[in-house]
């Protein structure tokens, strides 16, 4: 027997090895450190100065402005209706509900692409019910709330299942109106699942690319969300100008996910 | 009951309308232009070379993408659930990085990377513009899912039985293939089917590292970008409809997997 097996037969059960820690971050550095850092190192090699000169031109600002409005605005919309389906899925009886559930998963199961040309096919040129958005920036927020609806339904869900309905029964016996049951019971026991839903779809739809690509015209300082704006600087081989947005969106991610980490751990405070 | 019938009714309607008009009709409309002409012409549109390379550039893609993530997603999930080790906040942060960052920024990074003048430009063989650097942008992309996956439920079943039978004489690999694996088998298949779909729908970070050689580096989404831009509309819907159906195939395994994950 090698050296190794002996290694390994020797650990208590259950425990990786250093082993298995060792090859899986290795492998995380390989494959999603490297590549990032190699970004960040080409954004700075003009010097700082060449990147505030890239990420201050009037068409970066102008499309960076545009992504984070237009996915506040969506992210927004669908911590509305996303806590309404959630709600409807969980609390309603109807026929057919299991497969509106299933359905719900759509987006994150079809091809972004595939989401813009679906979307084009009733709000574009070729509409059959004559609405035509394409190219405005009414059609990116559409294509945002489109591969951004899950995130806040399928954070919701399990809070809402697991709510203890005797809090609400006992505000309804008090003379609580169904409004106030839901403001003043219901919404704030599900507010860390509402703000975590949202940040992941706040996230997605700051980076999202594929489903915009047909259906925005990518109009510079008009209908240009980031993630085309670094695509364009790519094509006219502009790389450090590139890498520098790119920079800007990374830091975006970053500070989502230790948000959501935040609000994970608060969330997990105020579990009963 | 905590709302009457009327604004029960009332906010049914306004959800399942909310989902009709973005999500159902318009997938609807996809199919029903798709099949306007008949299923011979969607038949033949499938089934030319650059739409059989496509589909087959896919899937070999994913075939190599998925199973490196599988077994590399359940090592770090045995470390994440398992391990005391300093890091660990930091390496959860690194894994859903992928979840988090553009697609175009990562097609960026990899061409940066293996680009010219890059840190691993002078490889003996060509990695952007060619396969490699769509397989390259397809595993980062697909990274997360089956760690995020598996690692709820390996913390969830405990290390008990797999120390019984450490105590009974098994060895790790023995109690790793007898005990930890088919506790979580249903995780892994339900990480595996998110990864495959992930894959398979990839265009971001595709499209950037490719080159878009028809028939060489042209994956099944970027065929449907190449004709919708050539005004091929009928071909574009085509690919789509093929494509939607995969996403549809997904969903259905999904539902399959969930209540069987959640008995375990």
């Amino acid at each position: 027997m090698s050296t190794l097996a002996l290694q390994l037969r020797g650990r208590p059960a259950g425990r990786p090895g250093a082993l298995g820690l060792g090859i899986s971050t290795l492998w995380l550095s390989l494959v999603v450190l490297l590549p990032l850092a190699a970004v960040v190192a080409r954004s700075t090699e003009g010097g700082l100065e060449t990147f505030w000169t890239a990420v201050s031109s009037r068409q970066a600002v102008s499309a960076l402005r545009f992504t984070l409005l237009v996915s506040l605005a969506a992210t927004a919309i669908n911590a509305v209706s996303g806590t309404l389906i959630a709600w409807i899925l969980v609390r309603d009886r109807f026929r057919g509900k299991r497969i509106v559930n299933a359905l719900i998963d759509l987006p994150f199961a079809l091809p972004t692409i595939v989401a813009g040309l679906t979307l084009l096919a009733l709000y574009g040129p070729t509409s059959p019910v004559g609405i035509d958005v394409a190219f405005t920036q009414f059609a990116v927020l559409l294509a945002l709330l489109f591969v951004t609806l899950p995130f806040v339904i399928r954070a919701v869900q399990p809070v809402l299942i697991e709510l203890d309905r005797e809090m609400e029964e006992a505000a309804l016996s008090l003379g609580a109106s169904g409004r106030t049951v839901f403001a003043r019971v219901i919404l704030p026991n599900l507010v860390p699942a509402i703000l975590s839903g949202a940040a992941l779809a706040f996230a997605r739809a700051v980076g999202e690319f594929g489903s915009i690509v047909l259906i925005s015209g990518n109009i510079p300082f008009k209908t240009q969300v980031a993630s085309m704006f670094i695509f364009k600087q790519i094509e006219s081989d502009n790389p450090i100008g590139a890498a520098a947005i790119s920079v800007v969106l990374l830091f975006l991610s970053l500070l989502v996910l230790i948000g959501i980490r935040g609000l994970g751990r608060w969330g997990a405070r105020h579990d009963r | 009951m905590t709302v009457d019938r009327r604004s029960r009714i009332l906010l049914r309607v306004l959800g399942l309308g909310y989902l009709a008009l973005l999500l159902l009709i318009p997938i609807g409309i996809v199919f029903y232009r798709t099949f306007e002409h008949g299923a011979g012409a969607v038949y033949d549109s499938v089934t030319t070379p650059a739409a059989i390379s496509a589909f087959s550039l896919t899937l070999t893609v994913t075939a190599i993408a998925v199973p490196l993530n599988t077994v590399f997603g359940v090592l770090c999930a045995l470390a994440l659930a398992r391990g005391r080790f300093r890091g660990k906040a930091l390496l959860n942060a690194i894994i859903d990085l992928p979840f988090a960052i553009s697609p175009v920024v990562v097609g960026l990074a990899l061409s940066i990377v293996f680009g010219r003048g890059g840190w691993l430009g002078g490889l003996p063989f060509q990695v952007i513009f060619s396969v490699p650097g769509i397989v390259l942008a397809t595993i980062f992309i697909s990274v997360p899912f089956v760690v995020r996956e598996v690692t709820p439920v390996l913390k969830e079943i405990g290390d008990e039985q797999e120390q019984a039978a450490s105590t009974l004489g098994a060895s790790r690999w023995q109690s790793f293939w007898r005990i930890t694996l088919p506790s979580i088998r249903w995780g892994v298949a339900y990480g595996v089917v998110l990864s495959v779909a992930r894959c398979i729908g990839e265009f971001g970070a595709v499209s950037v590292v490719s080159g878009k050689i028809s028939g060489e580096t042209e994956t099944l989404t970027l065929l449907v970008e190449k004709r919708f831009q050539n005004f091929d509309l009928a071909g574009a819907y085509a690919a789509s409809a093929l494509l939607a159906l995969i996403a549809l195939g997904t969903l259905l395994a999904m539902t399959r997997i969930n209540p069987r994950r959640d008995d375990a």
